[in-house]
């Protein structure tokens, strides 16, 4: 049971980027999470991450997530992440090994097996020497859910991770995580591509400065639902 | 050339101040280096030179209270870092201004200071540094720090790496990012005041950032980065020294003259990514299509 109860998140400047979010979800498996543009889907995972300021309260299980940190993946958006940076495919993926490693060990030869057999998993074992930079976006995006593998989280969350990335790649990434999600892993993917949200999700989280609807995508996904998380009031599209 | 090279040898068999000046700067020289890595990977070489130059009024105020100036030097280091989040984070100043701000106001009341308390700081020594007259205390105090400073490094390794990289995805799962965070602006603090006496106040953001950036261009792994920059710090404070002492010229100036040499050297010519080739690979590459 996932559930966050008044999580409101105002920025710095004001802003209230979340107000009052309330979710009670069992049987996550994978959950798209849905809505426009600056409408707070990032803001939403970083708020139930406590990676920004939030009021409210969130658990797993009956535990505050924050308990849950060591088993917690999170995947931002790539272009947030500095491709220049001197590391190998292969260290990047064994970066999911040290949460679990604790301070002062050093991952070694059994870290080093998992991160080659994950590596196999998203199809780059022949590339686990080239520096990261000198992937593709695709090829970046694998190493990236190879790295979250490797460090077993029971919750996942990914922003974005199918923005600007190949067919091949989207297909390998979408079968790891389904198989993750029958191995009773819990999956949050922010995700704008609506065409294919049936097909993805199991569950979904239709966001816009707050939460509109949430269930499985069968109850949930309704046009009528969409059609509040996306339409502007004020706009004259809509009108 | 060569006449010189042995005079220096000489000299540094003969001379016990000499010794302990070239040991000092090749201990610095390696510090810095690694140091350095983390602070161009995290975008932190402005923020180094923001708190070089923030030590001077702790120097100055250390006189007047008659302590050693290191108390001083670190606790002004440290009011400069502070001072830069501060403002950064409670107004929508942007981090560069911010450091604008802060490092140019630690330095004039620094020099107004040193110049007004008329104490025998030689302003030019701490502004250039002068690591031949480097005291006792100073030399221990340098190798200290400096022990301290790599054993850290070594045993948070993993941290560094993971947080510089991914600190979101690190405080996610649960890693204390904002600690080594500051950890390692106490570690940059520290490095910058027992660099004062080599380097000086104005150069020492040199000794950390060129050698790690020239290893940034040399090498794909983090850990070969570190020892690569290691060694140029070590290299450049061996050569940089033996200019100093041959042609007397103030040491921070020609070191960090020396480290920017190797740093254009592997700018222009490395193999792997280097100007030079870069051009000649293109220029071959045009031809071939051109036929």
């Amino acid at each position: 049971m996932f559930e966050v109860e008044d999580l409101s998140v105002v920025y710095p400047n004001g802003l209230q980027a979340l107000k009052e979010v309330n979710i009670s979800l069992s049987d996550i498996g994978i959950c798209g999470i849905i809505g426009p543009n600056g409408g707070g889907k990032t803001t939403f995972i970083k708020g139930v991450l406590g990676l920004t300021p939030a009021k409210g309260k969130v658990t797993f299980r009956g535990i505050p997530i924050k308990k849950w940190a060591k088993k917690t993946a999170y995947v931002e958006q790539k272009r947030d992440l500095d491709l220049d940076f001197p590391i190998s495919v292969l260290q990047c993926v064994l970066l999911g090994t040290y949460p679990a490693l604790g301070f002062f060990k050093r991952p070694g030869k059994q870290e080093k097996k998992q991160a080659e057999k994950a590596l196999e998993q998203v199809g780059l074992a022949d590339l686990k020497n080239r520096q990261i930079g000198e992937l593709s976006g695709g090829q970046f995006q694998r190493v990236l859910i190879a790295r979250t593998i490797v460090q077993n989280a029971d919750l996942i969350f990914l922003d974005e991770p199918f923005v600007g990335i190949d067919v091949k790649s989207e297909a390998i990434i979408i079968d790891l995580l389904k198989n993750l999600a029958e191995q009773g892993k819990n999956i949050f993917i922010v995700h704008h591509d609506l065409s294919k949200v049936r097909r993805y999700f199991k569950n979904v989280i239709l966001i816009n400065k707050t939460v509109i609807a949430y269930g499985t995508v069968k109850k949930t996904y309704t046009k009528e639902n969409l059609k509040n998380t996306f339409e502007v009031l004020d706009n004259p599209l809509f009108s | 050339m060569i006449e010189a090279l042995q005079t220096f040898i000489n000299d540094l068999v003969e001379y016990p101040f000499l010794q302990h000046a070239f040991s000092t700067s090749i201990i610095l020289g390696i510090t810095c280096g690694m140091v350095g890595c983390f602070i161009i990977l995290r975008g932190l070489a402005l923020m180094s030179d923001a708190i070089s130059h923030a030590v001077l009024p702790g120097v100055a105020i250390s006189y007047i209270l008659k302590i050693s100036y290191f108390y001083g030097a670190v606790v002004f280091g440290i009011l400069a870092a502070l001072g830069i989040s501060f403002v950064k984070h409670k107004s929508k100043i942007k981090t560069d201004s911010a450091i604008g701000i802060v490092f140019s106001a630690f330095l004039a009341l620094g020099i107004l200071l040193v110049t007004k308390i008329q104490s025998p700081i030689n302003l030019n020594n701490i502004l250039f540094g002068n690591v031949l007259t480097i005291t006792t205390t100073d030399r221990i105090l340098t190798e200290v720090v400096s022990g301290v400073v790599l054993l850290i490094i070594y045993l948070f390794f993993k941290e560094l790496q993971l947080t510089t990289f991914d600190p979101v995805m690190a405080k996610a799962s649960g890693f204390p990012v904002k600690l080594i965070n500051y950890l390692l602006m106490i570690i940059l603090t520290l490095i910058t005041v027992v660099s004062l006496q080599t380097v000086g106040v104005i150069l020492v953001v040199s000794l950390l950032i060129t050698p790690a950036a020239t290893a940034f261009l040399l090498t794909k792994k983090l850990s070969s980065m570190l020892w690569i920059s290691a060694l140029i710090g070590a290299i450049s404070a061996t050569i940089g020294l033996f200019f100093s002492v041959t042609y007397n010229l103030p040491s921070g100036v020609v070191i960090v003259l020396t480290a920017t040499v190797i740093f254009l050297l592997v700018f222009f010519l490395n193999p792997k990514n280097g100007i030079f080739w870069n051009s000649t690979k293109r220029t071959k590459a045009h031809r071939f299509y051109q036929k």
